[in-house]
């Protein structure tokens, strides 16, 4: 990064416009990640209709801004109510509903905030010096390499299902045969269009993302009408007084929470979510008193609460450098920046240095704007969580409706939207995850064009996907990965035939 | 958002209609735009042909004093925006983007349509391709590389865009043209220009064939050099670059172009307005600059030049396409 970059990068943020969308952002990413059930990623994908108006750089600060916020004020109902507001906050809610009911909520929810912006940022100090790295070495991949990187984000989802793999696996497989649809193959023939213009386009990852993720929860919301929150427990004791002991007292914790958090959010397929539950446990392993865990014990906040917020910024990494997301968020991140002519891959760091940086900068701003923020809306949690469902839901779907008109231009694509909503909504009330969908939409067509590619280069041999060293590398650990899975299905097999 | 902006719109239009009443414009004129222009881009938002197409519908604003909105119709490569042209309202408020596709796609059994299921407006812009190839490749000229590809048919790998695409073409007819085989140099897919360069400087494919300006990051970063360009003249921003004729003697030359059009059967009262228009735009000093900081080329063509230019380019890519065995009818 040269200074000419960093001045440039400076001055596209330096713009009015993009300091406004990020107060804005902030506060709609608060909102949001606070109501129980609205997550960051919906956050997300109900922004994009907006962004559909801006430049690139302020819709990707609102993007950032947003679901970093998000992921903090889902802590917020955790501890208040023992609700977690988004699924990153799931892991240790009970814990900071606990220390509520010992007075001590100012505290928990401080140590979310403090805690959150120290993992966010540690997370954007890895993205900041990883991703160019990573980049540069990307330059020299070709299609065999992003064969094998695409195989293993693929492997990735299935092997992080939390509940079952096979559940999982048949997700994935679904996003699949989605991605089949339309013109935009190798061949360059028309499949599945069932002699129709609109299918020749394929389906279209944001509209089936804001359809999974929005209506299906709309869907919910409309299944569960007439049931009410429980009134929000106040918020009692200082927030921020206290804080930079517990940062003395658990540096350790602070950052193996972050280092996990950015790790696992750079896993294609595993978010902020799966890293809080990992760190909580990680935290509660190596503690010293583990048997506070649980009442209302602040240590396991401070680790978990640093991971998810790592996560949101690790998970940038492959979007950025590779276009493979690395969690649902930057999944629909990767349909923005397409739209707006930012090419995700490592071309992107050789031919737009400024946006890059500009977006790292961004990473900063929207991380340290959070620990003001944050103290706003916990100290406004209580009205927030006062806001009836009946009259979000109604909004939500209006926005839903919009966004996925502006995609296309076509009402089209609102029936589109629709059909996925649906799908998301039967597909999780059945305990199938919806994740792995949005990855196989995403990554179902580079996974065909980098095997169609790589075998036309290597005239049909199979060989040739591993005839470049790091292509041999990345497919020897990829047939070890598969190996293990298949190896663990069948020893659990022959368990349950013993 | 974008109510507010129209209605802002639509009192500048007002303003500046009453200014032309004043300088009493002819009274047919005045009849048409009368509301706002939708003008329909088959690609999508940030690429060439948008930001070529967003540049002459600003000019065209100020031209009628009607807002003229963009609108991305994108998917099915190119086919779902180019029906939305053709299928629109004859009636002069709908217009389009159309693109070097439109001759392509029927070959390939996508769609009916043609140039000739338009109302041709305004030819406004051609990018011919240039042979790329990587900055330490063995190949120091083109003629370097024909002979490689001579003395091994099938080793070498070009890639560009899609199956089929415009850039597919130009590498297969230019192989016809200097007597070689059209898949002689078997064609990569891939998802446009962009990762087609990175796949060049990353050691996967030999030769890419796309425009100048498509190329020129990675000629820039010293990871891709330019050995020849398929156009009759050298490209101002390469002079150093030689053309096809010059090095091989062939006539062969292919450019991917854009152009403004409406649906068949458009008021007469409409196309004398609108391209004169088009045709001050194209003069314009904003599109100029414009044009020529994206390193863009420029080409005027009237409506009946414009329809010859498309029933030519029809008829050469269908000569190729069915040698590559890629065409349908």
């Amino acid at each position: 990064m040269t200074v000419d970059t960093l001045l440039a990068a400076l001055g596209l943020i330096a713009d009015p416009q993009v300091l406004i969308v990020i107060l804005f952002a902030s506060a709609f990413g608060l909102f949001v990640g606070a109501m129980p059930g609205l997550t960051a990623t919906m956050a997300t994908a109900l922004l994009v209709p907006i962004t559909f108006f801006m430049p690139p750089i302020p819709a990707l600060a609102a993007i950032v801004t947003a679901s970093a916020m998000a992921i903090f004020a889902g802590d917020i109902p955790g501890a208040l109510l023992r609700i977690p507001g988004t699924p990153a906050s799931a892991a240790y809610a009970d814990e900071a509903y606990a220390m509520t009911l010992k007075g001590q909520a100012g505290t928990a929810l401080g140590a979310g905030v403090v805690f959150s912006a120290f993992g966010g940022i540690f997370g954007t100090v890895v993205l900041v010096t990883a991703a160019p790295a990573l980049a540069e070495v990307a330059l020299a991949f070709s299609s065999f390499e992003y064969f094998w990187l695409v195989c293993l984000g693929l492997s990735c989802a299935v092997l992080i299902a939390q509940d079952s793999a096979i559940k999982g696996m048949l997700a994935l497989f679904l996003g699949l045969a989605a991605a089949l649809i339309g013109l935009e193959n190798p061949a360059a023939v028309p499949r599945l269009t069932f002699g129709t213009t609109e299918l020749m386009g394929g389906i279209d990852m944001i509209q089936a993302m804001i359809g999974m993720f929005a209506i299906a929860e709309v869907l919910r919301a409309v299944a569960a009408t007439g049931t009410r929150l429980p009134p929000p427990r106040a918020v009692t004791g200082a927030i921020f007084a206290g804080q930079w002991e517990l940062m003395k007292k658990y540096p350790v914790q602070a950052l193996r929470g972050s280092s996990i958090g950015t790790l696992i959010g750079a896993l294609p397929g595993a978010g902020a979510d799966i890293a809080a539950w990992i760190t909580y446990a990680t935290s509660k392993r190596f503690s010293k008193e583990p048997e506070k865990f649980g009442q209302g014990h602040v240590e396991g906040i401070v680790e978990a609460g640093a991971a998810n917020n790592a996560a949101v910024s690790g998970a940038w990494i492959p979007a950025l450098v590779f276009g493979i997301p690395g969690d649902s968020i930057t999944a629909i991140v990767i349909g923005v920046l397409y739209l707006k002519n930012v090419i995700p891959g490592p071309t992107l760091f050789l031919n737009q240095p400024q946006t890059v940086t500009a977006l790292f900068v961004i990473f900063f701003l929207a991380n340290l704007v959070m620990i003001p923020f944050g103290w706003l809306a916990v100290k406004s949690a209580r009205r927030i969580l006062a806001v009836p469902r009946e009259v979000l839901m109604p909004i939500v779907l209006m926005f839903c409706i919009v966004g996925a008109f502006a995609v296309t231009n076509s009402p089209f694509g609102v029936g589109v939207m629709l059909a996925f909503g649906l799908l998301g909504f039967v597909m999780e009330e059945n305990g199938f995850p919806v994740a792995p969908v949005i990855l196989g939409l995403v990554l179902g067509p580079m996974l065909e064009q980098h095997f169609v590619t790589s075998m036309i280069k290597a005239d049909g041999m199979l060989l040739g996907f591993f005839k470049r060293p790091i292509a041999a590398a990345l497919g020897v650990v990829t047939l070890l990965v598969w190996g293990s899975m298949i190896w663990r299905g069948l020893r659990a097999l022959v368990r349950k035939a013993a | 958002m974008l109510k507010r902006r129209d209605v802002i719109k639509s009192g500048a239009a007002a303003a500046t209609v009453a200014g032309l009443g004043l300088k009493g414009a002819p009274a047919i004129a005045q009849a048409w735009p009368s509301r706002p222009i939708t003008m329909v881009v088959p690609w999508g938002a940030g690429g060439g042909t948008d930001q070529t197409a967003r540049i002459v519908g600003t000019l065209l604003e100020k031209e009628f004093g009607q807002p003229v909105n963009v609108v991305n119709r994108t998917g099915g490569s190119g086919v779902v925006g180019h029906s939305a042209i053709a299928t629109a309202a004859a009636d002069g408020y709908t217009i389009g983007m159309i693109t070097v596709e439109i001759g392509m796609m029927h070959w390939q059994g996508l769609t009916d349509l043609k140039g000739t299921s338009y109302t041709p407006l305004a030819l406004m812009n051609a990018d011919p391709p240039g042979v790329q190839v990587k900055a330490d490749s063995p190949y120091k000229s083109v003629k370097d590389l024909v002979a490689a590809i001579k003395a091994n048919p099938g080793k070498l790998k070009g890639s560009g865009t899609g199956q089929g695409g415009i850039w597919h073409v130009a590498l297969a007819g230019w192989l016809q043209a200097i007597g070689l085989k059209a898949d002689d140099v078997p064609w990569v897919p891939s998802n446009g220009a962009a990762p087609a360069m990175q796949d060049l400087a990353a050691g996967g494919i030999d030769v890419v064939t796309c425009s100048v300006p498509e190329a020129r990051a990675m000629i820039d970063a010293g990871k891709a050099r330019s050995l020849a360009v398929m156009s009759p003249q050298r490209n101002p921003a390469f002079p150093n670059v030689p053309t096809l004729k010059e090095e091989l003697g062939t006539d062969w030359t292919l450019a991917a172009w854009r152009g403004i059009a409406a649906p068949k059967g458009v008021p007469a009262a409409v196309t004398d307005r609108i391209v004169p228009a088009l045709k001050r735009a194209h003069d314009s000093a904003t599109f100029k600059d414009f044009m020529n900081q994206r390193g863009f080329g420029m080409v005027w063509g009237e409506p009946a030049a414009f329809a010859k230019h498309m029933a030519d380019d029809d008829a050469k890519m269908g000569v190729v396409m069915k040698a590559l065995g890629i065409a349908k009818t």
